[in-house]
């Protein structure tokens, strides 16, 4: 917390504060899961313009993905997965949703996001297994 | 300065950006574990065949103008929710060079935003 002469109160340890406590864990690799979030979308962007500079470029990048990067590949699908889940799993707090003034459980809102989730990733295997 | 008084209020930037990342966040959550699945496991693990990602198949697949506007949209708003996460979490490791830390995460999104839209035109 910011004080008005710009102190913080609890400055003691800055750098390594959510070490001191075991629930402050989950919190910082939620928070991280964005790293991964966006090293994701970047591995996308390159393999675009990899596509865009013709076949050897873009084979080149999918054999990288493939081969190299795997490990890589696994521990950003971990951070996603655990993204989306803890995303989810507080909608009833971001969103709470009443019903003819009545508060909709939490496990329902959840549930249904869930399901949506599941819904959303068949379809994009669908899509891509049988566009085009 | 007192925040009672309606005089005081002056427009932020924090409605756009924090819509920004709650969109990301949100889209981010419904699709990136499957893309991820799909693009960068399915085929190392054997669930799907190479072919499937032929430069030509994929090629075939972007033509469609929607399916580049899909892409740069979910891309767009991962990218913009994972800069302004990882400005907030930057603070949270101590780093209070918050200028330094926008330079960077919202310059990287931004760059990428822009490298993507030029992939998907050309």
């Amino acid at each position: 917390m910011k004080q008005s002469n710009g102190h913080y109160l609890r400055s003691t340890d800055k750098y390594a504060w959510y070490l001191k406590k075991p629930r402050y864990i989950p919190y910082m690799l939620r928070e991280l899961s964005s790293l991964f979030v966006g090293l994701f979308s970047c591995i996308i962007v390159w393999g675009l313009y990899q596509l865009s500079q013709g076949e050897v470029a873009f084979t080149a990048w999918t054999q990288l993905l493939w081969d190299k990067l795997l490990w890589v590949n696994i521990l950003i699908f971990a951070f996603a997965f655990y993204h989306s889940y803890s995303w989810f799993m507080v909608t009833p707090k971001a969103m709470p949703i009443k019903f003819k003034g009545k508060r909709v459980p939490g496990f329902f809102i959840i549930g249904a996001h869930m399901l949506l989730w599941l819904m959303a990733s068949v379809l994009v295997f669908a899509l891509f297994f049988y566009g085009a | 300065m007192n925040p009672t008084n309606p005089k005081d209020y002056h427009a932020s930037h924090k409605p756009i950006i924090w819509s920004l990342f709650a969109a990301g966040g949100t889209v981010t959550a419904l699709l990136l574990p499957a893309l991820i699945a799909l693009i960068a496991l399915a085929v190392p693990m054997g669930l799907l065949s190479a072919d499937l990602f032929s430069y030509a198949r994929i090629q075939d697949l972007i033509a469609n103008p929607w399916v580049k506007l899909t892409i740069f949209g979910i891309i767009f708003l991962s990218l913009w929710h994972a800069a302004h996460r990882m400005r907030c979490t930057m603070h949270d490791f101590g780093v209070r060079a918050d200028g330094l830390v926008i330079v960077i995460f919202y310059g990287t999104a931004l760059v990428m935003s822009v490298i993507l839209a030029v992939a998907l035109i050309k």
